[in-house]
């Protein structure tokens, strides 16, 4: 009977999903603890201050671009063919440009943060680090879940169950993986 | 008729929202920066980071559509002795301490392998007490914020998720420092 299950049962059903997620949580976290990664850390003022905001709106920005996404597909409001019609076409654009303005305004706020805590920071090199690794995560993300979603869809699966870890295990590893990127870029430019 | 799929619209939604959620995670980033020197020399601890979030999230959801869909059904009672209650502790807790238990001796090996010099005692006990700790946290949370929407009329499927997760990927940070700073 739904909902009246044993704490056993509940065990069971719920330990796969949090096992796939505590694999991409640990690649993530070796990531963060390279050697590279580190180096970074030491060298960019505020990198460990946005960490936290930067990873979190992954999954506010492309979990709610799938959300959508399914619900579209569900009322027969989008079709799942890689044609771009202006409902479609709203949505990828609306979760980009969402995407990239928030990651600047992480930049912004944590160079904001840093001056008042008296830690002398870098507004150009936050905001690149951020656009960088921003912009890298839009194209990826969003091509992964319009991919997974359709595929998903005329396969038969509910992309309802099929978002959620796919928004935080993509999330988080590519999201430090492109912050890694972000900050070799903005260090050979600047 | 407001058009639902126009750029305009979704983004007028989305950003306040957004720009909201990232200024409170500044919290845990603030935290972060300030153990900047043990993270940086200590790898296993920074293995943990996105770990700990990820898992007190994935638990606290599990949680709280749970005890959603059992507030729905009518099995669901504030009691101790309510038996799809304790189920779901149980089970928090029992996930918990196997999750944080893989994750101590992981987060350890990658942190050896990467050059750090904790023990794996230290690792295994940061891991399993934060992670405890945040079990403990998530049940406590998802109950409350079920019964505070449920008493205020609203519905618990929109406000608990959001609300749940975001304060224990914070509080996950929080309880993971407030461990390192007692045992490293």
């Amino acid at each position: 009977m739904p909902g009246h299950d044993t704490a056993r049962d509940v065990y069971r059903q719920a330990l796969p999903v949090i096992l796939v997620s505590l694999v991409a949580g640990l690649f993530a976290g070796t990531i963060l603890g390279s050697e590279t990664m580190r180096a970074g850390i030491s060298e960019v003022p505020g990198l460990l201050l946005l960490l936290p905001a930067f990873l979190a709106t992954r999954g506010g920005v492309y979990g709610s671009l799938g959300a959508r996404l399914s619900t579209g597909l569900h009322q027969g409001l989008i079709e799942p063919r890689f044609r771009l019609d202006r409902r479609l076409r709203n949505a990828i654009l609306a979760s980009f440009i969402n995407g990239m303005t928030v990651s600047v305004f992480i930049a912004v706020v944590t160079y904001l943060w840093l001056t008042l805590l008296g830690t002398e920071g870098n507004l150009l090199q936050l905001v690149g680090i951020m656009v960088v690794a921003g912009f890298l995560s839009a194209v990826l993300m969003i091509s992964v879940l319009i991919a997974v979603i359709f595929v998903g869809y005329r396969r038969g699966l509910d992309p309802d169950n099929v978002i959620g870890p796919v928004v935080t295990t993509l999330g988080d590893v590519f999201g430090v993986l492109f912050l890694l990127v972000g900050i070799y870029i903005v260090g050979v430019v600047l | 008729m407001t058009d639902e799929w126009s750029i305009r619209r979704i983004v007028r939604t989305m950003i306040p929202l957004l720009a909201a959620l990232s200024v409170l995670q500044l919290v845990s980033g603030t935290v972060l920066e300030t153990y900047e020197a043990v993270l940086v020399s200590n790898p296993a601890l920074l293995v943990l980071v996105p770990v700990q979030i990820g898992t007190a999230g994935n638990l606290a959801s599990i949680t709280c559509s749970r005890l959603t869909t059992q507030l729905y059904l009518g099995t669901y009672e504030l009691d101790p002795s309510n038996p799809d209650l304790r189920a779901n502790a149980g089970a928090v807790f029992a996930l918990a301490g196997t999750v944080f238990g893989v994750v101590g001796v992981a987060a350890w090996a990658i942190g050896v392998a990467l050059g750090g010099t904790l023990g794996l005692g230290r690792v295994l006990l940061v891991s399993l007490v934060s992670g405890m700790l945040l079990a403990v946290l998530v049940v406590v949370t998802s109950v409350a914020a079920v019964e505070i929407s449920y008493r205020m009329g609203f519905n618990p499927d929109d406000t608990t998720i959001p609300v749940v997760t975001n304060v224990c990927d914070i509080a996950g940070v929080l309880i993971l420092f407030a461990v390192v700073s007692v045992v490293v």
